[in-house]
């Protein structure tokens, strides 16, 4: 069925499409430029580097998320891969950076294989397949880690824990690794075959059958995409902590969400923005950081309980906008 | 096509169809609801996989599992609803699945010039970067045959491409048609226009019941053989196609309902219309004329911009569908599957659905009155299934549509509006749902009936307002009600004066 | 064709008896596995067949299939109630906020009433405001309930600042720790919660409109049901639920913890619902499906639990036993 709901004034089309896209941006613009005058250090390399060293992770999996939701779907399992690989890095540190690195990814994208082949096959909602491997890589996590803690890193393999706490060109790894995945994950929505082809799969999945895609095998791609990508973040995790973490990483899975609904890509498929969705993983993050110098000022002090308050309440803002400028709600 | 055949859990879909198109031809493939064409279809294009049959196509067998071989066997098919993606860019929609590319990723550049060209092509031209939603039907249509034509198939299947498009699109959409033929590529054409087979087919086959009744030359059968071949009886004489029986003039006396200057948004630009005590007032008009649209803000399903709607005298402006239900209205609406049944409800639940609140002792169902009105309109009606508790979605349509009447007359209505309610329903349902309206109209309901059927219009209504791109153009009652004055009627202010020969609906 | 009447007539169903019967038909193969599961532990496990172990796994699940069954019907309108977890964290936090308020220090019964009644009240209200993101604002549910989600717990941490609350009140820990007849108490309230859920939906208008409504919004509304009404009230009830699942969860650990109360309570309620046949596109209702879903994924972990099979790998079998359960119900249908 096609969407009759689309304006047809493309100028008012553009402008909303212009809001969508570059409201949040804006937003992420003015807060940066608040905190910049407001607090002392916010500025600072330092401030810059430990913000993107933590929110790179999160930056990871709502790139993945950004996809899956293209499509239509969900990922709730990234959470639970990003402990699972966590730990399987750090498992695999005695061995090699190299090793431990594609493990954590491989892993993560295992967990993905998982997904996409019981989606397509068994043709059960991602919401319930993904929430069962929630469950499933959170108990692998553990298993792996014999219900420690924490699993540690061999503490020879430095180049792993750089890939956490080093600095490249002055930036902070995660970071550059952020970004590449970034610039990747947009040539591919734009120039790709795959990423085009996850966009009309979310745009209507009979219509792309019937022209021919092959439709489970691109669903089967953005699910192994954001498993690796999760398996990527797990790997910056351990890293940076030092040691596998299997029971972190709860709840990720929504911030992701929160994250790529905050880009304004639908849930419903078919449309979406892997810079945008940057722009909200960012943007989330920023909200805490803003609320930490605040504390810092000591004028006022709100305990760090209310960032989730906050980020709830601006989690709504946004989605009331979008759909007040008509880009949500039934496509 | 050889001998198709093909089962849906034991019901026969087609028994030894066949069909032959030859090169450079455009086939008419024609029938009723339910005769096998869609399934003819999928068949040939891989969508189902067929039981028996052989299926020859440029010179040998061929056995397409999939729509995609298909397609890249040269066969392309253009459905009823435009089968592409709203939400792509136009020049996507027609390369989807073979972008151009340079190292593995797509060239815009290259790819939107070539959109640009091929539409051209067709005398199209327009921005092929916006979206696909943003364009019309006919658009949308013409960007499907571009597609066709691109993925240089040899064979075009178009499944009732005109049903929404007005008359200069469907002249477009016949010269592009009449394009592919001159560079030899066949088409397949479903339409249930016959004026439009005639026009635009050379050969063609009617189908029945699953099976080929006829197969031959576009002008060596007269509409009339044709119709007859398609329902398997002869024609008699007019005015014994329908179930309706007429029961005399309409009854006088002051409007039961009355809406007049109703306006929409653009969909609706002052529609009117009044139907009295007794009186079946039909409403015409053609896709898009805004007689759904009517029908939902007289139910309260929209809430109009301006406008007056009285019952008894009194003005009756609901906001929602239950105020209207409270003062003695029904809404069987025109998608049965969309917009009526509840599919995993039981016919019980179904049946008894707007009758709730009043089936109810302080929010409690009371399920012993519930029992015995299902039974009693299950037996009324003749609705044919195994127990009450049957799930709706496992009856068969005209079944289901019974359900749905069912579930107003068990409300008691003073007036039902009925949105085409014998759409998509066999002959013989057909006929029972259409003398049912009519005794229901005698015994004092004021039914409101929307149909595309002109035979249905004529044989059924006492009065028929018709509906022109949201206005009402003409009330028609008596004997005024008569096919050349409907069409004049319904295509007032086209583009073309001379009105077309009648033309026959199915 | 004819217009005569149907010739099979359909056995009168004698009452709610046989209706119930034919409900447990439906789920006949979660009662099968439940069933093939309490002999395998009868058989197996040592201990199994005592009171005592009837009862912890009963406690266990009792807060899972209280909030599952508003879920039940949440989801029955085709919708989802993530912030379930919250809810129960912010009911969980505001009782010992009334009980152990030196304001009632005189009145302790009056504290304690009040502590039972206004934070399930104020979860309720919450669960209003879900209600009305989905139907006023026409957000999607998840994305509707993932803003309670993150916000939810916030707030119930802001109320404590994160403080564990920890108390001795017996009159309240009741809810909790109470045995008449020797029955835990929130066993019996869960049954009852249970058997209302079963009775609105089977009886009530309410429940006939739910179902409708998720099976097909636009019939539903064209029939004159309210449709925005019925899909608040299934967020309001999914609310109360969780305000009283929190306050069993206080009770049972003496204390209250705005960081651990009602954590991950939207998966395992989500679960129960779909092992327990309720397709997620709305439109069924399966109470005793959800119930024995609840049961299944509970007595399975107990098992592999009893058998030293450590709580991780049990989380694999859960996984495992939700897409099977799932895939068997779609097989089943399709048939």
């Amino acid at each position: 069925m096609l969407n009759t709901n689309l304006t047809r004034d493309p100028r008012r089309a553009r402008l909303i499409s212009l809001l969508g896209q570059y409201g949040v941006l804006a937003a992420f613009i003015l807060l940066i430029i608040f905190g910049a005058l407001r607090y002392t250090g916010f500025m600072s390399e330092y401030n810059f580097s430990t913000f993107l060293r933590y929110n790179a992770m999160f930056g990871l999996i709502s790139l993945g998320m950004c996809f899956v939701i293209i499509t239509g779907g969900i990922d709730l399992s990234v959470g639970s891969v990003v402990a699972m690989s966590s730990v399987v890095a750090a498992l695999l540190s005695p061995y090699g950076v190299i090793v431990a690195v594609l493990g954590a990814v491989v892993a993560g994208a295992l967990v993905g294989v998982i997904n996409g082949l019981i989606i397509t096959r068994l043709n059960i909602q991602p919401f319930i397949v993904t929430l069962a491997t929630l469950l499933g890589a959170r108990g692998v996590a553990l298993l792996m880690a014999r219900n420690q803690g924490g699993v540690g890193i061999d503490l020879n393999n430095t180049a792993l824990t750089w890939l956490g706490q080093g600095d490249l060109l002055r930036l902070p790894v995660p970071g550059v690794i952020l970004l590449i995945a970034f610039i990747a994950g947009g040539i591919a929505l734009r120039y790709s075959p795959f990423g085009r082809h996850a966009l009309a799969v979310g745009g209507g999945e009979d219509a792309s059958k019937l022209m021919g895609l092959n439709v489970n095998r691109v669903l089967l791609g953005v699910y192994v995409l954001s498993g690796a990508l999760a398996g990527l973040a797990g790997m910056i995790l351990a890293a940076q902590l030092g040691a596998g973490q299997p029971t972190e990483g709860l709840g990720w899975e929504l911030s992701a969400i929160a994250a790529v609904v905050v880009g304004g890509t639908l849930l419903t498929g078919g449309t979406g923005s892997v810079w945008s969705t940057l722009v909200g993983a960012l943007l989330l993050g920023l909200i805490f950081n803003i609320l930490n110098f605040e504390n810092g000022k000591g004028i006022i002090s709100l305990s760090p309980y209310w960032q989730s308050v906050i980020r709830g309440g601006f989690l709504l803002l946004v989605v009331v906008i979008q759909s007040r400028t008509g880009r949500s709600g039934k496509a | 096509m050889q001998d198709i055949q093909k089962s849906f859990a034991g019901v026969v879909a087609l028994a030894h169809a066949s069909m032959t198109v030859g090169a450079g031809e455009v086939h008419a493939l024609i029938g009723q609801n339910g005769a096998g064409k869609s399934t003819m279809i999928k068949v040939l294009t891989g969508a189902y996989r067929r039981d028996g049959g052989t299926i020859t196509f440029g010179g040998g067998p061929v056995e397409f599992t999939s729509p995609l071989a298909a397609q890249l066997g040269g066969i392309a098919t253009i459905y009823q609803e435009v089968n592409l993606i709203a939400l792509r860019s136009v020049a996507e929609n027609i390369f989807l699945g073979r972008e151009p590319r340079k190292w593995g990723l797509i060239q815009w550049p290259v790819m939107n010039a070539e959109a640009t060209r091929l539409l051209k092509e067709l005398g199209i031209s327009l921005d092929v970067t916006q979206p696909l939603g943003t364009f019309s039907t006919a658009i949308q249509q013409m960007v499907a045959l571009a597609r066709a034509v691109s993925i240089n198939a040899r064979l075009v299947i178009m499944d009732e491409p005109t049903s929404s498009l007005n008359e200069r699109e469907v002249d477009t959409l016949f010269g592009v048609i009449r394009g592919l033929k001159d560079r030899g590529v066949s088409v397949i054409f479903v339409s249930h226009r016959l004026d439009e087979l005639y026009a635009v087919c050379d050969r063609i086959t009617v189908m029945r019941d699953g099976r080929t009744v006829y197969a031959g030359n576009m002008a060596d059968i007269s509409r009339l053989q044709l119709v007859e071949q398609m329902l398997g009886r002869e024609i008699k004489n007019e005015g014994a196609q329908t179930g309706f029986v007429k029961s005399g003039a309409g009854k006088a006396g002051e409007p039961l309902l009355k809406a007049e200057g109703i306006r929409l948004g653009q969909r609706l630009t002052g529609a009117s219309v009044a139907v009295r005590q007794g009186e079946v007032v039909g409403l015409a008009g053609l896709l898009g004329s805004g007689r759904s649209e009517l029908a939902r803000v007289i139910f309260g399903a929209d809430t109009p911009d301006a406008g007056e709607v009285t019952l008894d005298g009194k003005p009756a402006h609901f906001r929602t569908p239950a105020e209207a239900i409270r003062a003695g209205l029904g809404f069987c609406s025109e998608d049965r599957k969309a917009e009526g049944i509840i599919p995993e409800l039981s016919v019980r639940e179904n049946l008894t659905l707007a009758l709730l609140p009043r089936l109810a002792r302080a929010g409690v169902v009371d399920t012993a009155r519930q029992s015995e009105i299902v039974d009693r309109f299950v037996a009324q009606l003749g609705i044919k299934t195994s127990n009450p508790d049957q799930p709706i979605r496992e009856l068969s349509g005209g079944n289901q549509q019974k359900v749905l009447l069912a579930r107003w007359l068990a409300t008691d209505p003073r007036l039902l509006i009925l949105d085409e309610p014998t759409r998509g329903i066999d002959v013989g349902a057909k006929a029972e749902i259409q003398r049912l309206i009519g005794e229901l109209a005698r015994d004092g309901l004021g039914v409101l009936m929307i149909s595309s059927e002109l035979e249905e219009l004529i044989e059924g209504c006492h009065e028929v307002t018709v509906l022109h791109d949201g206005h009402s153009v003409a009330r028609l009652s008596g004997d005024r009600i008569t096919e050349p004055e409907l069409l004049h009627a319904m295509a007032q202010g086209a583009e073309a004066q001379d009105i077309p020969a009648p033309q026959v609906r199915l | 064709m004819s217009g005569a009447a149907s010739s099979v007539r359909p056995p009168r169903s004698g009452g709610g008896w046989q209706t119930f019967v034919s409900d447990l038909k439906q789920v006949r193969a979660s009662i099968l596995i439940l069933l093939a599961l309490l002999i395998f532990n009868a058989l197996f496990t040592p201990y199994f067949l005592s009171v005592q172990t009837l009862n912890v796994n009963l406690t266990q699940v009792a807060t899972i299939i209280i909030v599952a069954m508003g879920m039940t019907l949440v989801i029955a309108t085709g919708g989802v109630d993530l912030s379930v977890g919250s809810l129960m964290a912010i009911s969980g936090v505001l009782a010992p906020l009334i009980f152990l308020n030196a304001a009632f220090a005189n009145a302790q019964w009056l504290g304690i009433t009040l502590a039972f009644i206004v934070p399930v009240l104020v979860a309720g209200a919450f669960g209003v405001l879900n209600g009305l993101f989905v139907t006023r604002l026409k957000l999607q549910p998840i994305v509707a309930t993932l803003v309670l989600y993150i916000a939810g717990r916030g707030i119930a941490q802001v109320i404590t600042n994160g403080q564990l609350q920890s108390f001795s009140t017996p009159g309240f820990s009741y809810i909790g720790l109470g045995r008449p007849f020797g029955i835990p108490f929130q066993v019996i309230l869960m049954l009852v919660i249970v058997a209302l859920t079963y009775w609105v939906v089977r009886r009530t208008v309410f429940g006939r409109s739910v179902l409708a409504v998720g099976g097909n919004e636009t019939a539903a509304g064209l029939s004159g049901i309210p449709v925005a009404r019925v899909k608040v009230a299934v967020y309001a009830i999914t609310g109360l639920l969780a305000g009283i699942a929190g306050l069993i969860v206080i009770a049972i650990n003496s204390s209250s913890d705005a960081n651990q109360v009602g954590q991950n309570m939207e998966l395992d309620a989500i679960a129960a619902v779909a092992v327990g046949g309720t397709l997620l596109s709305g439109g069924r209702a399966q109470v005793l499906g959800t119930l024995f879903g609840a049961l299944i994924i509970q007595l399975i972990r107990y098992t592999l639990l009893a058998r030293g099979v450590p709580d991780a790998a049990a989380l694999v079998v859960k996984a495992a036993i939700i897409i099977v359960a799932v895939a068997l119900q779609q097989r089943r249908r399709r048939e």
